[in-house]
């Protein structure tokens, strides 16, 4: 490998392991019944994030992730102790605790749990970055995305209006527990074109293809003003949610041999992706422990109406009509 | 009819023949020159059409590239404008036809009301949304609907009904400068109406005060929006039965607080709420709720449209929306 090549694998792997590290940790803290409510993990579609979101410029670009988005917020540069804390229901949480897993805001960061809903803001803040001269966007989007009109009104607009916008669709081929043979008709990958938009389709084994190809997208994005589509395919090795699995234990066993986290570990020498993962586990541990420790959310001051000056109507006197 | 002044309310300064229509349109226009963060879109609304209630007519032309024509896409109208505002522009985003505003419904709620809440604080939403609304033209079941009442009690959403007793162009000035998402409801019948000077309390959304008659009133009037078409007279014909009455007009319906409004009239004995949308769960359940849950509640009717489709056919549309007619019996049927 050449030398740049090596440094960019150690770069992906290493945000690969920790976000897959960080993720079975989440599993494992709900399965203690440490964490309330649930969560939607990535495990096994790293190669998407770290690919992508490494390409973005962290100082002027946003990002616009999903109901799964542990992974792509880590890959832009948030910390685990601070997920954790949100998940938690901790004061130092992203949000304070507020938002939880899926609703994560920070440093240009945004994430929501309705499907397709964060298509169109996420043109409205592009449209406002290419006002402003600087600065552009990435939306993920996934296969089950595509079931919702909003979306076909964001790539509309997004092409129509010039929005700097990176459509990513992570199609696991799956939306929650229905294959997606099931729920779409025709190409998914087919729809964004239809609308002037370019479209490039890659399988999402290896992250390094995935880093340039998103590269070379966003560099045409940022000098055209035109919005790009990048279409992966990818797989997800855990669950929907926290809940039962009921796909075919063959196909995920399939995906599971050819998991890109491993294949991007065989890419790097064992003495250094063991020293990596160690520091990783390290890390993580680090974070659980002190997010657990932090101070619960607090409640939310509901803001109530403006005071009213009010006079004496009673002692004004009406006038007859 | 004289709305008296009060020594404490303020009578706005406008009158001399402004329409409430073009009093929106003004504050657009002067909102467009000030600040360069302004910028509208919505569907039609670019010169010579000039938008479906001609409320954008002449700004395009003035102000181009900040005034953006948008295809039939609610949801990514409001969406976009949402990522605008996040954006630290300022957007006014206009809504054809209020029902229209169901297909934005979610862009609304789950995302522009959520974002500072759940986001704790880290991003503000100023965004606008213009939805001329309300009944009486005979537009049928899916162009007149009154349906802000759906968009009451949203966390992070406040809801602001002019009327041509308020200064409109003030109230879409204070929406635009809110950090928070305004839902701005204008009553198509209200467009042609000349403002009029009025008793005004509070800011940034007034409520109106009206009295009539002599002494003290017999009768409190809740109100909001293209309601007071038909309280204004309903309190003239009350006046020449001897009856006095107050008039409350909120210009910001969500979270309004009914009480302290009825007791600075001196707890007049019985209210009459209207509101044009449908029977029940509405606004004037809410002020109904709010002035029994304080003790010794005056006696209450509600008049309201009916529990129904608004049908097209123009006289079956004006017998099921409220009128002056309903108004001033309800308040003879409490008062006698």
């Amino acid at each position: 490998m050449a030398q740049a090549d090596e440094a960019l694998a150690v770069e992906l792997y290493t945000q690969m392991a920790l976000i897959r590290r960080v993720e079975e940790t989440l599993q494992a803290l709900f399965r203690q019944g440490r964490m309330r409510g649930t969560t939607h993990v990535s495990i096994g579609q790293e190669a998407c994030a770290a690919g992508v979101v490494g390409a973005m410029d962290r100082q002027r670009d946003f990002v616009f992730s999903t109901h799964r988005c542990h992974g792509h917020f880590l890959a832009w540069g948030g910390e685990p102790r601070a997920l954790f804390a949100e998940l938690f229901g901790r004061q130092t949480g992203v949000c304070g605790g507020l938002g939880g897993s899926q609703h994560l805001c920070w440093n240009g960061f945004f994430s929501n749990g309705i499907q397709a809903g964060m298509a169109p803001v996420a043109v409205g803040l592009a449209l406002s970055r290419k006002a402003a001269g600087e600065g552009i966007g990435v939306a993920f989007l996934g296969d089950g995305t595509f079931g919702e009109g909003a979306l076909y009104e964001s790539l509309n607009l997004a092409a129509l209006w010039g929005a700097p916008l990176l459509f990513v669709v992570e199609d696991n081929g799956y939306a929650q527990s229905t294959p997606r043979r099931m729920q779409h008709a025709g190409r998914l990958a087919g729809r964004p074109p239809a609308f002037g938009v370019e479209t490039v389709v890659h399988d999402a084994a290896d992250p390094i293809t995935i880093r340039r190809l998103a590269e070379a997208l966003t560099l045409a994005v940022r000098a055209d003003c035109r919005p790009r589509c990048l279409y992966l395919h990818t797989y997800r090795l855990a669950a929907h949610s926290l809940s039962e699995d009921y796909r075919d234990t063959e196909e995920i066993e399939r995906w599971r041999r050819a998991d890109p986290l491993a294949a991007m570990r065989r890419r790097l020498p064992d003495e250094q992706a063991d020293t990596i993962d160690r520091e990783i586990a390290a890390r993580v541990a680090d974070a659980v422990a002190a997010a657990e420790a932090d101070p619960p959310a607090r409640p939310r001051a509901v803001p109530l109406p403006e005071p009213v000056a009010l006079p004496s109507l009673a002692s004004a006197g009406g006038e007859p009509a | 009819m004289t709305p008296a002044g009060s020594a404490n309310g303020t009578v706005h300064p406008h009158g001399g023949g402004l329409t409430f229509r073009a009093s929106l349109t003004e504050a657009m226009d002067d909102l467009l020159r000030e600040d360069p963060r302004v910028l509208l879109l919505g569907e039609d609304v670019l010169d010579p059409y000039g938008g479906a209630f001609k409320v954008t007519r002449g700004l395009s032309g003035r102000y181009p590239g900040r005034v953006l024509a948008t295809p039939v896409s609610e949801a990514a109208i409001v969406g976009a404008a949402t990522g605008l505002a996040i954006g630290g522009l300022r957007p006014i985003a206009e809504v054809m036809f209020g029902d229209f505003i169901l297909l934005a419904t979610d862009e609304l709620i789950n995302h522009a009301a959520k974002f500072r809440a759940m986001y704790n604080d880290q991003v503000t939403v100023p965004l606008v949304v213009r939805a001329p609304a309300g009944g009486g033209r005979a537009y049928g079941p899916t162009h007149s609907q009154s349906l802000e009442k759906h968009f009451l009690g949203v966390p992070g959403l406040k809801v602001v009904a002019p009327t041509h007793l308020h200064d409109p162009g003030a109230l879409l000035r204070a929406a635009v400068a809110d950090p928070d998402p305004v839902l701005f409801i204008e009553h198509k019948l209200l467009y042609p109406l000349e403002l009029r000077p009025a008793e005004v309390h509070g800011t940034p959304y007034p409520t109106a005060v009206v009295r009539a008659g002599r002494g003290e009133p017999a009768v409190m009037l809740f109100a909001y929006g293209g309601g007071v078409r038909w309280c204004l007279p309903a309190m003239g014909r009350l006046a020449e039965a001897g009856i006095a009455s107050t008039l409350c007009l909120p210009s910001r319906i969500d979270r309004f607080a009914a009480w302290p409004w009825w007791d600075l009239a001196g707890r007049p004995p019985a209210a009459v709420l209207v509101e044009e949308g449908t029977a029940g769960a509405g606004w004037t359940a809410e002020v109904a709720a709010q002035l029994a849950e304080a003790g010794n509640p005056p006696v209450i009717r509600r008049v309201t449209g009916a529990d129904d489709i608004i049908p097209a056919a123009g006289h079956l549309e004006d017998a099921m929306l409220p009128s002056t007619d309903a108004v001033v019996a309800a308040a003879l049927a409490l008062v006698r």
